[in-house]
């Protein structure tokens, strides 16, 4: 540190813009068309992991937490974890060398690394290549990609949909909100389960 | 990844469209496709890749004379079948049978049974082509009720071929057995708990 300011002195003063910090790709909201709660992986370019890890807390390689992690903003682990996470209204990210052995509560969750426990997510889970999770998922949309593995149960939580947009179509059999995988903007048909599925 | 047309699949779906909010088995490993397909229908669904966990407890040296191993198998049964009775309304086993060896398919066929909750149908296939050393193994994802994607897994060797009569026999514990025959020497199999 003191080195390098002596030899600081004796460069120009650097100019403004390169005196900035480096400026990161924010994390792009999710496509405001999208009306099927299980993207297609193709349709939706996912995020690089240098991307979904700017602007968090971020837990390194060598971290090891037991315990009980309650956070008020998105967090990345690359360590490891042990015991439950608790993050209802940000997002969670394992990274490639995370390991994660923990119930968690999360808006948001994307694993790219090994996750054992059941997730619960208010908005999506994605399941990246290469990640592993073992554990029941409750969410409102999951996405898998090709080569993750994961074993457990998806159950799929509807949003809760205001009274005057909730009627029912005529002749679309009523269905428990535990378990349905429709979005608010999908079609009678596929609320009355037709089994049409558009890509 | 090729598609076919499924009848089997199709017969199955019938039961997913008359009743919402069902637990379904689906062993063909977690995708996109299948999960989107059930999901969408309203159904819980429980996902595992039962050929990787084949691969994981028997793969290491002979994969059918290690089902023979008692440590192993117990080790597969606890890893792959560990589920409570009568908890699924449904189950798609796909080819995954056809790599277990006599005594250890019995026991899965019959815990795959008690796992089912009377009623329930499981659709499986088997390849009718008797004279292959080895079978193409796929990961099997719902397009829709009648089509299949097939994403190619290599080739195994199967531990034996099956007619009617010996599936007859397999799942003789069962309430039905229903065959499909296709012109792809495959046999899809509907089997009513």
């Amino acid at each position: 540190m003191w080195n390098r300011r002596k030899e600081d002195e004796q460069q120009p003063p650097p100019k403004p813009v390169a005196a900035q910090p480096p400026v990161t790709q924010p994390v792009r909201p999710l496509p405001a068309k999208e009306t099927s709660p299980m993207s297609s992986v193709p349709n939706r370019p996912t995020e690089s992991f240098e991307a979904t890890r700017t602007g968090n807390a971020v837990l390194g390689k060598s971290a090891v937490v037991k315990g009980q992690i309650l956070s008020r903003e998105d967090l990345t682990i690359d360590g490891e974890v042990d015991g439950t996470i608790e993050m209802q209204e940000h997002r969670l990210t394992v990274g490639p060398s995370g390991k994660v052995r923990a119930s968690v509560k999360a808006r948001e969750v994307i694993v790219l690394g090994t996750l054992h426990g059941n997730v619960e997510t208010g908005d999506r889970i994605d399941i990246r290549k290469e990640a592993k999770l073992v554990g029941d998922i409750r969410t409102a949309r999951i996405v898998i990609e090709d080569g993750a593995y994961f074993k457990g149960n998806v159950d799929i939580v509807r949003a809760e949909v205001p009274k005057s947009a909730s009627a029912t179509p005529a002749g679309a059999s009523p269905r428990p909100a535990t378990t349905s995988a429709t979005p608010t903007t999908a079609s009678p048909a596929m609320a009355a389960g037709a089994g049409e599925i558009k890509r | 990844m090729e598609t076919r047309n499924s009848s089997g699949l199709d017969q199955f779906c019938s039961l997913l469209v008359e009743r919402p909010g069902l637990t379904l088995l689906d062993l063909a490993g977690a995708n996109q496709s299948t999960m989107a397909f059930l999901t969408n229908l309203g159904h819980r669904v429980y996902s595992d890749d039962f050929l990787l966990q084949m691969d994981r407890c028997f793969g290491d040296g002979d994969f059918y004379e290690n089902q023979a191993d008692p440590q192993k198998v117990a080790q597969f049964l606890d890893a792959a079948l560990d589920y409570p009775a009568q908890h699924f309304d449904g189950a798609l086993v796909w080819d995954t049978l056809e790599f277990l060896s006599g005594p250890l398919l019995e026991t899965v066929v019959q815990r795959l049974g008690t796992m089912l909750r009377p009623g329930s149908y499981m659709l499986a296939l088997f390849h009718a082509e008797e004279r292959a050393e080895t079978i193409p193994t796929y990961s099997y994802r719902i397009q829709d009720r009648k089509t299949i994607t097939l994403a190619p897994r290599g080739r195994r060797r199967p531990a034996q071929f099956f007619n009617n009569r010996s599936l007859e026999k397999l799942f003789s514990d069962f309430d039905s057995v229903k065959f499909f025959l296709t012109r792809d020497h495959l046999r899809e199999v509907i089997v009513r708990r």
